[in-house]
């Protein structure tokens, strides 16, 4: 147990200075860095938030004009949707832990890893300097031709949308590769955690739908610019041709976003009810199945614009078949506490809110994708709710939970359990409050975008407005909590969570420089509690590393039925 | 199994366990590269496919108004240099360093003769008004051809994807040339042997695959 | 719950949002039991399976095909028939019927223009007859639009250079909301209007009123319900000036001149907004009202003169 001793080296300590960070190739570094930008886009965006719910508080001007308010929303949806959710979860965490949980030393490319922090820093400053004098208003969706006939800011973001898909595809190609190339030797795909399975899933849609989306605004920028009228009517050009080249990436980036968040709680679930995911197999194929036929949706953004009937009809059907998948996915995650032995320790209440808010962003979506149905919801609040239900009680809880569970591997800090439950309980009351008034709202014919409503819907935005102060000062305490656990955090154990995947096992807390001393060798799947229970044989939490075979451990790796491969 | 990488040649990374591994890694990755860039390209295929579709008559009378006989000089200096690429990496296979950097120089030539020959093309266009979008106005005579008789409806849409494709396939060549410099100058330094050509595979690979996107784009722009 | 105009859905005004509303109740009771059941299975493990002691480490449990295929097979018989529904009614709401009345919906930054075929133009209110299908042939002057009436369950982008079409049959008469829900710039939320649905007999003496001349100023107040998303009447500053008495006033311009507010003045500002540009606002009026007919810009002119 020499290298978990008190005051030891790891990829924290090991260097030091500004330089050793800024220039460092080490994937958890990477990660550190990525959680630093990350957390300051989804501030800004989250300040946006508040100040937009803050205007709608009443009918009419409350604190801001209508310009101010229009782009407001399309900042905080830039933000959060480019800068903040897509890389969340698999450039923090993806980084952080999957070339541990693969027993690989770094990923495939560390330059390209660390190019891509970097290409994603510079492409969310031109985003930013949009602002500078620039009207950039409109949405995230850009639609043509508005997009092209408002201010050069829109020139700044599409531009710097652009820059950020590569980012994501060059981090993408970087896990891909990683996953099929760098696996421990015993590590076969039955036994990968499920995290690896969905962030490979991912990856697979980043790379062949991102580039998409960058001739989409290369050309967006190119009609702005030399008025090439692919797009823009006035020229001869077909605005409804930008919605679906918009539509063939951003439906596939809506599970960019949440498969991740799909193989975050996947690996709560398992953990937290020390137990088996149920359906594997099924979790794990129905991901990267997810992936492709996401491809094949996109016009069901489209019922309304003026695409044909039977486009919408043929969207609407194939819509159908990657909601079932799904939805048998939250059986099994809740299945798997079934005969298990459940903690409901901080991060596993996000996996469980997550079961919550993300089975009501599920219905609310088949419900959206019942062709009749959407024509009358089509761009309203319920729209506005249902996704912020997906990406919002979807992405970023399960995003919160993987936090508060990777959090001391990370840092080698506990934080205090008692205020992460307070928060997570302001989070899910203050998510819910915000949210469900908007699906009221939006049926009863609230449209989204608007700046001033009539009267009747007034109960309704004061209710989410009040939830966006429940939901903020959550967030806040998170906040809090977390930078405090730096100075007056327990130090962290190896293994406090009891968890079998490598990160936990087979390394230090926190973790060394170069991830493992020796090259571990997998001997059972990443949930297979059964066969590791001499690792609980003691209570409490897990504090010995289980080396396995070469003798490092107390405790010997029981013999698996399958062989090493 | 559970070995550190040691006695691995140079150019190993410690985060590999062998040669191979590096390699393979490497390789799929520029693999996974390339199926992005046949999706960037496919976007314009698309936009094509669908502007073809709604106004074929324009689409058949502005094909005339590009060169082919300037289109198929460029293919076949693109097609030769994608044979000097394969050759030279089978040269560095045999360890052949002399052999690899011949055809490494003249790939980039011919990358440069596609160039000089694109640039006479799109300033011709340009000569006569055949601009992208909002700018096309076709006028001028030359060689006895009425070049105003190209102003159909829809045919800025015709340039504006002439020039977005052309250009960015373009762009890509020029970025090729910049690669095969780099592998130019490390091949001059010796870097490269039998055992250790990858970055001389990749770069071929990419190659090869703005190659094919211009045998698409020959046909379908200069020929139908 | 479940009854017509409920906390979810407005009052609804055709027999289509009446089939519209009856889908809507299905899903969502289905998706509510669906709903209930996982949580409530979830709260139960929650409870029941909560850890013991730490070394507790349960077996794995023996999965059932036949429970797994059930989950498979029940949501994918359920979506077919919400599916099925779904496309029957969508089917219905595309389909208008042939003897529809119709109507010309042109759509610019910030406001709708009704056109009939008798003549008669309207702005905010778009009056239909009760009991007789309408359809409405739309387009848009610049950039997307979209038209949604809540109470009726109907909803199409309008687009430029392209025409859209959507169709109703109001039931009952009344006053039923209309937005633009497709984000369209500064004022999208103000691009409201009503329907005004009135009987067989009133419609005819609407139509009748209408296609008589208007004396200018007339004219001009009807004319002017679309320039009233950014300019008021009454003295309080909108996104552009109001209008209250500036006949005869003199206004300083961002380009540091200034001039009399006179008949030229009012009608190149209508026409060609961005030639000057009042002192303290942005340049941001559409250039769409060019397009008006002489008749309309003289109206309006007279009209703005009014106000004092």
């Amino acid at each position: 147990m020499s290298h978990s001793a008190n005051g030891s080296i790891h990829y924290l300590n090991h260097a030091k200075g500004l330089k050793s960070w800024l220039f460092t190739l080490d994937h958890k570094r990477i990660g550190v860095m990525y959680l630093v930008a990350v957390s300051l886009a989804f501030l800004a965006g989250g300040i946006l938030a508040i100040l937009v719910r803050l205007e709608l508080l009443a009918p009419g001007e409350t604190i801001m004009t209508a310009d101010q308010y229009n782009q407001s929303f399309t900042l905080h949806a830039v933000l959060m949707v480019f800068a903040f959710i897509i890389p969340a979860v698999p450039a923090v965490m993806g980084n952080f832990a999957l070339p541990i949980q693969l027993g690989a030393k770094d990923v495939a490319f560390p330059r390209l890893n660390l190019a891509s922090f970097y290409i994603y820093l510079i492409g969310g400053v031109i985003v930013l300097s949009a602002l500078i004098n620039n009207r950039i208003d409109g949405g995230w969706t850009f639609y043509a031709p508005y997009s092209t006939s408002i201010g050069n800011g829109v020139l700044y973001v599409t531009a710097g949308v652009f820059v950020m898909g590569f980012s994501s595809i060059l981090t993408g190609l970087n896990f891909i590769v990683t996953v099929h190339k760098m696996r421990a030797p015993g590590l076969t795909w039955n036994r990968l955690p499920l995290f690896i399975w969905s962030i490979y899933a991912t990856s697979i849609v980043q790379v062949l739908a991102t580039p998409v989306i960058g001739i989409t605004m290369l050309l967006l920028f190119m009609e702005k610019f030399l008025h090439i009228g692919i797009f823009d009517p006035a020229l001869g050009g077909d605005p409804v041709l930008f919605q679906h080249f918009f539509w063939f990436y951003s439906h596939p980036a809506v599970y960019i976003m949440i498969l991740p968040a799909f193989g975050v709680v996947s690996d709560l679930m398992g953990t937290f009810s020390r137990h088996q995911v149920s359906g594997y197999k099924f979790v794990a194929l129905s991901s990267v199945a997810i992936a492709f036929l996401g491809f094949l949706v996109w016009g069901h953004h489209m019922f309304v614009s003026g695409q044909s009937a039977v486009s919408s009809i043929v969207f609407s059907l194939i819509t159908y078949l990657i909601g079932i998948p799904t939805g048998v996915k939250v059986i099994n995650w809740v299945q798997t506490m079934y005969r298990g032995s459940v903690q409901l320790k901080s991060p596993m209440l996000y996996a469980i809110m997550f079961l919550f808010t993300f089975s009501i962003g599920g219905f609310t979506g088949v419900m959206l994708g019942v062709l009749a149905i959407d024509v009358h919801l089509h761009d309203t609040y319920f729209v506005v709710a249902h996704f912020h239900y997906v990406m919002m009680g979807g992405n970023v809880i399960a995003a919160l939970g993987g936090l508060h569970y990777w959090w001391p591997k990370m840092f080698g800090k506990m934080y205090n359990e008692f205020l992460a439950k307070i928060a997570a309980l302001l989070v899910f009351i203050g998510f819910n409050l915000t949210f469900f008034p908007q699906f009221i709202m939006g049926a009863q014919g609230m449209p989204r975008r608007y700046y001033d409503y009539l009267p009747e819907y007034t109960f309704y935005h004061e209710l989410s407005t009040y939830g966006s102060w429940v939901l903020g000062a959550g967030l806040f305490l998170i906040a809090g909590y977390l930078i405090a656990s730096f100075f007056t955090g327990k130090k962290a154990g190896l293994n406090p969570w009891g968890a079998l995947t490598l990160e936990w096992t087979h390394t230090t807390t926190p973790p060394d420089h170069h991830n493992f001393h020796d090259t571990p060798i997998v001997t059972r799947g990443a949930y297979d509690f059964h066969l590791a229970k001499h690792l609980f044989e003691k209570g409490g939490e897990v504090t010995e590393l289980d080396l396995g075979g070469d003798g490092a451990s107390t405790h010997h790796a029981p013999v698996s039925n399958e062989p090493v491969a | 199994m559970a070995h550190s990488p040691t006695n691995q040649p140079a150019h190993v990374k410690h985060y590999f366990v062998s040669s191979e591994q590096q390699f393979d890694a490497a390789k799929m990755g520029m693999w996974l590269f390339l199926i992005t860039e046949i999706l960037l390209f496919s976007g314009m295929f698309v936009a094509y496919t669908v502007y073809r579709s709604w106004h074929p008559e324009t689409w058949t009378a502005l094909s005339t108004a590009l060169d082919w006989k300037l289109g198929g000089l460029n293919t076949l200096v693109l097609l030769a240099s994608s044979f000097t690429v394969a050759m030279g990496i089978n040269q560095i296979q045999r360890g052949n360093q002399k052999g690899l950097l011949i055809n490494l120089v003249l790939t980039f030539v011919f990358a440069g003769v596609f160039l000089v020959v694109k640039y006479f093309e799109y300033t011709a266009k340009f000569e006569h008004g055949l601009f992208p979008g909002a700018a096309f106005n076709p006028h001028g005579v030359s060689h006895g051809f009425d070049y105003a008789s190209y102003n159909v409806p829809y045919g800025p849409q015709f340039f504006s994807i002439y020039f977005v494709m052309t250009g960015i396939h373009g762009f890509h060549v020029l970025v090729g040339m910049g690669l095969f410099a780099w592998i130019t100058v490390k091949a001059l330094k010796g870097r490269f042997s039998a055992e250790y050509y990858t970055p001389v595979e990749n770069c071929g690979l990419y190659w090869h695959l703005v190659d094919i996107i211009w045998i698409f784009l020959f046909p379908l722009l200069y020929l139908i | 719950m479940g009854d017509n105009g409920s906390v979810w859905l407005p009052d609804p005004g055709t027999a289509l949002a009446g089939e519209v509303d009856s889908l809507f109740w299905f899903v969502f009771w289905t998706s509510t039991i669906m709903f209930a059941m996982v949580i409530a299975a979830k709260l139960y493990f929650m409870v029941k399976y909560k850890r013991k002691n730490e070394q507790e480490v349960p077996e794995p449990v023996e999965e059932s095909k036949w429970l797994e295929a059930a989950w498979i097979v029940v949501p994918t018989i359920l979506v077919l028939v919400v599916f099925t529904w779904g496309f029957d009614v969508f089917v219905k709401l595309n389909s208008a019927p042939p003897d529809s009345y119709q109507i010309s919906v042109r759509a610019q930054q910030w406001s709708w223009e009704f056109s009939y075929a008798e003549g008669a133009t309207s702005y905010t209110e778009l009056y239909v007859p009760v009991g007789r299908p309408v359809k409405l042939n739309m387009t848009s002057a610049d950039v997307l639009h979209s038209f949604f009436v809540p109470s009726f369950r109907v909803k199409h982008d309008v687009i430029p250079n392209r025409y859209t079409s959507v169709w109703f049959m109001a039931e009952e008469a009344g006053e039923y909301d209309i937005h633009c829900t497709e984000y369209c710039g500064t004022q999208h939320s103000g691009m409201n209007a009503k329907v005004v649905a009135v009987s067989e007999e009133d419609f005819a003496a609407w139509i009748a009123e209408q296609s008589q001349d208007l004396p200018p100023a007339v004219l001009g107040e009807q004319v002017f319900a679309q320039c009233r998303a950014c300019h008021s009447i009454d003295g309080t500053p909108g996104i552009g000036p109001t209008l209250k008495g500036i006949y005869g006033q003199t206004h300083a311009f961002t380009d540091g001149t200034s001039a009399l507010v006179d008949d030229d003045y009012l009608l190149e500002s209508i026409v060609n907004p961005a030639v000057r540009i009042r002192e303290g606002f942005a340049p941001v009026m559409p250039a769409g009202f060019s397009a008006l007919s002489q008749k309309q810009l003289d109206g309006l002119v007279a009209y703005i003169k009014t106000l004092e």
